[in-house]
């Protein structure tokens, strides 16, 4: 269980995030929803534990844990995942060797032998597979040079390798054509599980029709005005987001 | 945040700064005519050997030495060095390795020399010189079988003083700079290196060198030959133990390409780096130079560059023949006060003569990375090509980098490019990095590894790995 309590974030000293309220289950996936500015991308990262965003009220605990004492890195050996709304290119570091340096650090973290270059490279075929990715984007330098849908989809080439118990997935729409949107939205709908809890931030209801989620939050300002299921998303699309500002 | 994690990542403790206990014969510190002729009777050389010498001697004494906007050298008392050091007992010299003292064994052990089987293994003909003379020389009876000629430099002036005489200083004259002068004079060791025509060099050729001795200079002197269209890669090594004073290290080496010859020289330098506040550590003040003299001769330099208080060289490539190709390909990090002032020079002379240059240079702590290069292409040279890469990789916000690259075209027919860049490693980077998991540290090697990497890809394989495992331990302590 992941609990997100009352949390307050503050981003070069404005209050973005004013006590955000959010129960995520195993099993479950949830979106967020939200207009500009709502404090979509915040959320993500703060959960992520960057340190330009600082926590001014509320907790975040997860399975017993304080989860914001963790460092970010602790985070992800934890389970976590965030797949970047703008993913970062790193040049000379070779997409593969990157792949299996943090596959294997996970494993290394779990006590777990590393795989060898030979099954990680089996291993890693079938999920490009799964998302129409060539295997030429392994021989190329982390992100650098990829179109925008080339980088989201190398996001979740990621999270498929490092099978977290927890992602949160900022704005993985974005910027996609249809065929990248679908071949991403298999990607996920492939990590669903019982153990495993998704967070999706978009913009856009779309991702939603590939990609269904078990609850839908709004959020306005800074708070979650308004939760629902999937038909909350349909309501948004149809009313906008003006109708629910004034819902909290 | 990337600022204060990599100040923290840099506390190094450098891993070889051992010293070995075993008796050694040292000259009283000094330099006069008298040492220069001891160190000639004591090596047995032949007569235009000790003339030379003494020519090189006479020249440095009217020399200043040279003096570089964006180096601080404290001066050098040169009466104050030993010239000559070597371990007891030459009379009986070691004629193998179960004859060499135990004591320096363990001291290659500890360095990582692959002496022995694994040396055979490894595929690798180790010529180690121990301060001032070569101890161990392997793989000779294979090298011998395919005509090639790799020994200690005294040795070849006793065995081949003709080949010798020929090349010696034909690239680096003995007034070439002070440094140069200092060497040819005092020089003590080095390898000799002969690939006879067509003949592809069988195994890597490999020469580690370590200074052990307190105040001790190390003068070695390189000569590498490659007969016509013959082959040879090779890679030198160095280290030294950690002493609070600063030891000098000026060496030159010399590389002959012939018609169609190729020479690969590579370099991995880990002398000691002096310590955190910037005391001691070796000055490494040395001369490389390689002439392409016939057509579509072709010599590469590749260097990491990772230790040394003060790092000063250029190694260069004179392109006489036609369609003669040189390359530099240099990765050189400072930490801490480290200095480090480096480039290449690409002298074209021949028509259709190419040089490339990529020069990788990362600065942490107070380090200060300068890349000095010179492009001369003579009128002569039409056709000429050149391309110059310089990046520099700044770490920490008190570290410096510095470009100085000259561009001389005197053809108009030729071409130069230049591009050079400036980065940091960024705080989205570096949170990218943890965010899957990895610990800052490694983030920081594995982005510093990626800057390199066009360099490394120079490298053979086992040395490339060993440079990537160099470069960690020498960022130890920059992220935290």
């Amino acid at each position: 269980m992941w609990t997100i309590d009352n949390l307050s974030v503050e981003v070069n000293g404005v209050l973005v995030l004013k006590g955000v309220n959010l129960t995520i289950a195993p099993g479950e996936i949830h979106a967020i929803m939200g207009p500009n500015g709502s404090g979509k991308s915040t959320l993500s990262h703060v959960l992520a534990g960057h340190p330009a965003y600082h926590v001014v009220g509320g907790h975040v605990d997860w399975a017993g844990e304080d989860f914001l004492a963790l460092s970010p890195e602790a985070r992800a050996e934890k389970g976590f995942f965030l797949a970047f709304q703008y993913p970062i290119e790193i040049p000379g570091v070779n997409n593969l060797y990157f792949l299996k340096t943090a596959f294997n650090h996970l494993r290394a973290v779990r006590g777990e032998q590393p795989l060898d270059a030979f099954d990680f490279l089996a291993f890693v075929r079938q999920k490009l597979a799964l998302i129409g990715m060539d295997e030429k984007f392994l021989k190329r330098s982390l992100n650098e040079g990829f179109s925008g849908g080339e980088k989201k989809r190398n996001e979740i080439l990621q999270m498929l390798v490092l099978e977290p118990q927890l992602a949160v997935l900022d704005e993985i729409d974005s910027g996609l054509d249809v065929d990248a949107l679908q071949s991403i939205a298999t990607g996920v709908n492939a990590l669903r599980a019982a153990n495993r809890s998704i967070l999706m931030v978009t913009h856009y209801q779309r991702l939603l029709q590939h990609i269904e989620p078990d609850f839908v939050h709004i959020l306005v300002n800074g708070r979650i005005v308004k939760s629902g299921t999937k038909a909350l998303a349909e309501e948004v699309e149809s009313h906008g987001y003006a109708a629910l500002q004034g819902a909290s | 945040m990337a600022d204060a994690k990599v100040a923290a990542l840099l506390q190094k403790t450098y891993q070889h700064g051992f010293v070995t206990d075993i008796e050694s014969d040292t000259f009283p510190p000094g330099l006069s005519e008298e040492v220069i002729r001891a160190i000639s009777r004591i090596k047995k050389e032949p007569e235009f050997m000790l003339a030379w010498r003494l020519k090189a001697y006479r020249t440095w004494c009217d020399m200043a030495p040279p003096h570089w906007a964006k180096l601080r050298i404290a001066p050098i008392d040169y009466q104050q060095i030993c010239y000559y050091s070597a371990p007891k007992d030459r009379k009986d010299a070691p004629k193998s390795l179960d004859e060499v003292d135990p004591k320096l064994l363990e001291t290659y052990e500890k360095l990582g020399v692959p002496l022995h089987e694994r040396a055979r293994l490894a595929g690798v003909a180790v010529d180690a010189v121990f301060d001032s003379v070569s101890v161990a020389t392997t793989f000779k009876d294979k090298l011998r079988e395919a005509g090639v000629i790799f020994c200690p430099i005294s040795e070849a002036l006793q065995t081949y003083p003709e080949l010798v005489e020929k090349y010696l200083g034909s690239v680096v004259p003995h007034s070439d700079n002070f440094f140069a002068a200092l060497n040819a004079a005092v020089f003590s060791d080095g390898s000799f290196v002969y690939i006879p025509e067509g003949v592809r060099c069988p195994l890597e050729l490999s020469t580690y060198f370590r200074i052990n001795a307190a105040n001790t200079g190390q003068f070695e002197r390189t000569l590498i030959i490659a007969d016509e269209g013959s082959y040879v890669s090779y890679l030198e090594g160095c280290t030294a133990p950690m002493r609070d004073e600063n030891q000098l290290h000026a060496a030159v080496v010399e590389l002959v390409a012939l018609a169609g010859a190729r020479i690969k020289y590579a370099t991995v330098q880990n002398w000691y780096p002096g310590d955190e506040e910037g005391r001691g550590g070796i000055y490494n003040f040395v001369t490389k130079r390689g002439a392409c003299r016939g057509a579509r001769a072709h010599i590469s330099w590749t260097q990491i560059e990772t230790g040394s208080a003060i790092t000063w060289k250029y190694p260069s490539v004179i392109l006489q023949g036609e369609e003669s190709v040189g390359e530099f390909y240099s990765v050189a990090l400072t930490n801490h006060y480290q200095q480090a002032d480096t480039g290449t020079k690409m002298i074209h002379i021949g028509k259709n003569t190419k040089s490339t240059i990529v020069s990788k240079g990362i600065s942490a702590g107070f380090g200060q990375n300068t890349y000095r290069g010179l492009v001369r292409v003579a009128p002569s040279a039409s056709g000429a090509r050149n391309y110059t890469q310089c990046d520099s990789l700044l770490l920490g916000n008190r570290a410096g980098a510095h470009t100085f690259p000259y561009i001389e075209v005197g053809n108009a027919s030729a071409r130069a490019e230049h591009e050079a860049t400036t980065s940091k490693i960024r705080d989205d980077q570096l949170f990218y990095c943890q965010q899957r998991g990895l610990p800052p540290e490694e983030a920081v090697t594995m982005i510093v590894n990626g800057f390199c990497k066009t360099v490394f890809n120079e490298l053979p394989m086992e040395f490339a790995v060993e440079a990537q495992k160099l470069l960690a331990v020498s960022l130890e302590g920059a992220v935290g």
